[in-house]
């Protein structure tokens, strides 16, 4: 099988590393050689923040470049359109309509752009874009964004949902297991 | 079974299984990983020390001891560490000892993208280089067998993309090599001239015999695909070879770095009608293909600067390359910035408010040279803050006095702070010293250090007192302050500047990341009460934002620290604790 990619994007701090931690159990499990790149350190300090995740036969390079990404996870809006030259020409983005602002918007020399999601549409990309904080909060934690946006993402893939289970209650510490059950369900679902 | 490793966790496997016992490290991105987790091997001792030096010293002790050890770093904390490490060249080993580097490439978390593979070459000790974390666990057993062969300090050369990259690994069970008696030995471990120039020989016969291991050693690997062109690569650069041309190029696939094979590069030079090398940063296979005359291309159409991808080699090389698509609007960017509630925020506003040069040094505080707070003029490496303030204030004397300070966090400034500390009390310039106390490693991501009172287990340590620190070197001056508390820290700073004696000003309270720290409630603003004036954007906390011509806080971000309450002249802002 041809390597596909996954790049997993957002604001650093939002817990993008237990979504990337869960695709590459999940994908190890299935068989695939797996590798899933992160960045560490000071851009983590609320800065733009990706993980790429790339699985196969055999994967060589740990990162995805422009025009590679069969699927962007986004945590945030502006994140997504800031990698969308990431995106396949038929790749899907799954994201959050979370809006951060970042230091340039919040000090006035920037402006967040409006109907990313539009926008995004208009150039030919596929979004699927859902309210993850409201979902997050439904589950009963803001923190559960991450699940929300993997439970979105399993309805593109055609694997068993007994996959995506067994690699939530691998990853995922047992007191947050039943929340994050049900943030995968509501993600799935919406 | 297989599992699915980062690069660092792999090494730290690597070190388990080969029967390594010492570990002292000091963190540093992408180093950090390595030793956090080999500290979950209860058979391996593991530290963090004060600086990479102190750190490689250790290892050399255990070495000598007779147990393998071993030292992480990143690659500038290898030039703190190279007084050592080029006379334990010399000195050779006891048990075998491998040092850990980490270049960053692309300057992810540092301040130059210096290539360490210089500092194999000038210390002339083997340099391994893995690809990805399977080798990085080979690599790092491998390295312990060719330390103790050889009798050299090996370095393992990790990158950003190997260091941060899971990939997948097969473990085995861990070998207890046993400890090697300790014998006295003063010709080969007392580097007095007399001696260490009967060593020297040793160094340069080793460098030959490692260069013909080299020569069939099977980390160096020919991959024969067409011969149209040849590849000679290592590292992350040989994955980005593979992906992009597969086996349509061959491929002489460096392991070892230094000293590099002659005999292997010309045999392969010879197969192929056109060689060329693809590595990061410097020219340094290329430059050894030069000298062995070979005609070789590679820095002529590839980058010295930045890391490398696939869509970048595979253009350089001359091939069509999709770029994906884009929106017409700007996206702006989203530099790092210090987080909602970091306790150097308001240390960093009242230096601003006081328009002081600031002397800066190397953590996240550095962030607070970003708009608005604009609040540093300079930052160089690990400790520089501290002597460069006494230099700044030598050379424009009182009237720099009593505007200019050096900012620098705890662990920084037990790194080689104290050094520079030295050196004001010694040679009494008039400086104040400002020590941003937030009782953790915190850029690295939150590391014990001589001053938290825990060790990297999180078990009570030996705590160093900073107060009476700097008092037993001879500062009379020595205040504490709380960061939150604008006002306490405007006037210890106006205080110290004027004040005729060289100063301390520790400003204290716990990053706000760390677990054990309690948050207030977030705070909330009352749009009628609020004039829009801005005066809270003037902090640059990421929680607080203008919507609709008031100021708004974002309650999943505030911590409740109160900073921008203390900037609002119309008392805006107002805790959302619920009463009672």
């Amino acid at each position: 099988m041809e390597t596909k990619n996954i790049m997993i994007v957002g604001v650093g701090g939002q817990g993008s590393l237990l979504a990337s931690k869960l695709l590459g159990h999940l994908l190890m499990e299935q068989g695939y050689d797996v590798k899933v790149s992160e960045v560490h350190g000071m851009s983590q300090r609320g800065g733009s923040v990706v993980t790429y995740v790339r699985y196969g036969d055999k994967v060589n390079s740990p990162i995805i470049d422009k025009g590679e990404a069969d699927y962007i996870v986004s945590f945030e809006l502006l994140e997504a359109a800031r990698w969308l030259s990431y995106l396949k020409p038929d790749g899907q983005i799954v994201t959050s309509t979370q809006q951060i602002d970042p230091m340039p918007v919040i000090t006035g020399a920037a402006s967040y752009p409006d109907n990313l999601v539009e926008k995004m549409r208009a150039a030919g990309a596929k979004v699927d874009a859902l309210d993850c904080l409201k979902l997050a909060e439904e589950a009963g934690s803001s923190k559960a964004v991450n699940i929300i946006l993997m439970g979105r993402l399993s309805h593109y893939f055609d694997l068993p949902d007994a996959a995506w289970q067994e690699s939530l209650e691998a990853m995922v510490p047992p007191k947050f297991l039943e929340l994050n059950k049900k943030a995968f369900e509501l993600g799935k679902k919406a | 079974m297989k599992q699915l490793m980062l690069g660092n966790a792999a090494v730290a496997r690597g070190l388990y299984e080969a029967g390594c016992c010492v570990i002292s490290s000091y963190p540093g991105t992408p180093s950090t990983e390595i030793t956090e987790e080999a500290v979950k091997y209860d058979d391996i001792y593991c530290e963090w020390a004060p600086n990479e030096k102190v750190a490689m010293e250790t290892a050399f002790g255990a070495c000598l001891a007779g147990k393998r050890s071993f030292c992480a770093m990143k690659h500038v904390g290898l030039n703190v560490a190279a007084d050592p490490l080029y006379t334990m060249s010399y000195t050779g080993v006891n048990a075998g000892l491998v040092i850990g580097v980490a270049d960053d490439p692309g300057m992810h978390s540092s301040q130059n993208e210096q290539d360490s593979r210089h500092h194999a070459i000038a210390a002339k000790v083997p340099m391994l280089e893995p690809s990805d974390s399977a080798e990085a666990l080979a690599f790092a057993k491998l390295a312990y067998e060719l330390s103790e062969q050889f009798d050299t300090p090996v370095l393992l050369k990790m990158c950003t993309r190997v260091a941060h990259s899971q990939s997948l690994v097969e473990t085995s069970d861990r070998v207890e090599p046993g400890m090697k008696p300790y014998e006295k030995n003063i010709a080969k471990y007392v580097m007095m001239p007399g001696n260490a120039i009967r060593r020297h020989p040793f160094v340069e016969e080793r460098a030959h015999k490692l260069q013909e291991w080299a020569e069939t050693a099977p980390v160096n690997r020919v991959e024969m695909g067409g011969t149209k062109i040849g590849v000679i690569t290592s590292s992350t650069s040989y994955q980005y070879v593979k992906e992009v041309f597969g086996n349509d190029v061959s491929v002489l696939k460096l392991g070892m770095t230094n000293p590099l094979p002659v005999k292997l590069i010309k045999d392969f030079a010879c197969k192929v009608e056109k060689l060329v090398v693809i590595e990061e940063l410097d020219p340094i296979i290329e430059n050894h293909c030069k000298a062995l005359g070979l005609a070789v291309s590679g820095k002529e159409f590839l980058p010295m600067e930045g890391e490398f991808s696939q869509n970048l080699i595979a253009k350089k090389m001359g091939e069509e390359v999709y770029e994906g698509r884009t929106i017409d609007d700007p996206i702006p960017p989203r530099p790092p910035v210090m987080c909602a509630g970091c306790p150097h925020r308001g240390l960093f506003y009242i230096l601003s408010k006081n328009k002081v040069t600031v002397l800066g040094d190397i953590g996240c505080y550095t962030l607070g040279a970003v708009a608005p707070l604009s609040a540093m003029d300079m930052t160089l490496c690990m400790g520089a803050s501290i002597s460069a303030v006494h230099g700044f204030n030598k050379a424009r004397g009182a009237e720099a006095e009593g505007k200019t300070v050096a900012v620098i966090g705890d662990s920084t400034f037990m790194h080689s702070g104290m050094t520079g500390l030295a050196n004001i009390a010694y040679n009494q310039s008039n400086s104040t010293v400002i020590i941003l106390d937030n009782s953790i490693t915190g850029m690295t991501g939150h590391q014990q250090n001589p001053t938290t009172g825990y060790n990297i287990k999180g078990d009570p340590a030996g705590k160093i007192d900073l107060e009476a620190l700097c008092k037993a070197m001879g500062f009379q001056r020595v205040r504490v302050v709380d960061p939150y508390d604008l006002k306490a820290c405007d006037a210890v700073l106006k205080e110290e500047l004027a004040a005729n004696q060289p100063s301390v000003i520790i400003s204290r309270r716990p990053c706000a990341l760390l677990k054990y720290v309690k948050h207030e409630a977030p705070l909330t603003v009352d749009p009628v009460k609020c004039v829009g004036c801005r005066s809270c954007m003037k902090i640059g906390c990421p929680a607080i934002s203008i919507k609709g011509g008031k100021a708004h806080v974002d309650n999943t971000l505030c911590v409740g620290c109160g900073v921008c309450e203390q900037l609002c002249p119309v008392q805006a802002f107002q805790s959302t604790k619920k009463e009672g």
